[in-house]
């Protein structure tokens, strides 16, 4: 059986509601900096940029639904495919080492962000 | 495929293998795949972003790395994938609004996100090289 303890939120409504949320602050994101990259920066206006307030705000946003998004859909694709069904009796154990490992890896990720914007 | 025995006794009557799949299946499992590939590539994202703010030489360093082939067919690969992911995943959300619900409705969805995908992955080649 596939147990729930490692979702983000414990609910399956919350979770789900926080991945749509989420996606759109990653979509409003990546379009912006798709535009400003095609737009052309040197170092100066991009270094510029990301030392304002709101695009520190803008990047730490990004960061943060980025580590809820992925941790939301990789529990979805874990619970799918990495389970006792398919895997045989470690199954579970294989899982939440691999959920584990994918947290761990979003955490890092997001203390680098903020490192890259207030260190 | 026979029903597989596991622990718990609920028997697997769907042999996907079997069957033709519906357009609608390919886009969704292409929107998984495109989902755990960014998850992968998304430690390269903030390195470039970590390397490019630090100072002059990392910023040119990044923008020098994507002009080698190898570095601008990931970048591509990297575009295109969160095009699609993203393109497929506001598929997702206007039929959570329960717009399209149907199966025409999920095809035609799902044959807007294919030609959109190309559209975009394409503009990323046309740019990247
Ligand atoms: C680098 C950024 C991103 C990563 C790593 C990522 C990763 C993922 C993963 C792994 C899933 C689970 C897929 C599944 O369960 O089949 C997912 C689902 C989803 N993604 Fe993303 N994603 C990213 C950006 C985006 C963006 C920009 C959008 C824009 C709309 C988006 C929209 C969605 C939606 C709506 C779902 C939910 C699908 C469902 O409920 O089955 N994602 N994402
Ligand atoms: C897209 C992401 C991932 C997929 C699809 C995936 C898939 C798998 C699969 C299928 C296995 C089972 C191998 C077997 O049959 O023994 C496995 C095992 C394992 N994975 Fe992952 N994995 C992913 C991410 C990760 C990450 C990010 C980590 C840690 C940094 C991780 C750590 C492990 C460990 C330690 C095992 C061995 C567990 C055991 O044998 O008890 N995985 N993975």
């Amino acid at each position: 059986m596939v147990t729930q303890v490692t979702s983000f939120s414990r609910s399956g409504l919350s979770d789900w509601l926080i991945q749509r949320v989420t996606s759109l602050i990653l979509l409003a994101y990546f379009i912006c900096l798709a535009g400003i990259l095609l737009g052309g920066v040197d170092y100066g206006a991009w270094k510029a940029m990301h030392d304002t307030t709101a695009m520190r705000i803008f990047t730490l946003l990004a960061a943060m639904s980025l580590a809820a998004h992925a941790w939301i859909g990789l529990w979805a694709v874990y619970t799918d495919y990495l389970t006792e069904r398919m895997l045989g009796p470690r199954g579970n154990l294989i899982r939440r080492f691999c959920q584990l490992g994918t947290v761990l890896a979003l955490v890092i990720y997001l203390l680098w962000v903020i490192e890259i914007l207030w260190g | 495929m026979k029903p597989t025995v596991s622990k718990d006794k609920r028997p697997v009557n769907l042999d996907l293998g079997s069957m033709q799949l519906p357009i609608t299946a390919y886009v969704s499992i292409t929107h998984r795949l495109s989902g755990v590939f960014l998850f992968l590539v998304s430690g390269l994202m903030v390195w470039a972003l970590d390397t490019s703010l630090r100072s002059e030489e990392g910023f040119n360093s990044v923008a020098s790395t994507l002009t080698m082939p190898l570095s601008k067919a990931i970048l591509w690969l990297i575009a295109s994938a969160l095009s699609y992911h993203a393109l497929s995943g506001v598929k997702h959300i206007i039929m959570d609004f329960g717009i399209g619900e149907t199966m025409q409705g999920g095809v035609t969805g799902a044959r807007i996100v294919i030609a959109l995908a190309i559209c975009l992955a394409v503009f990323w080649g046309v740019v990247i090289w």
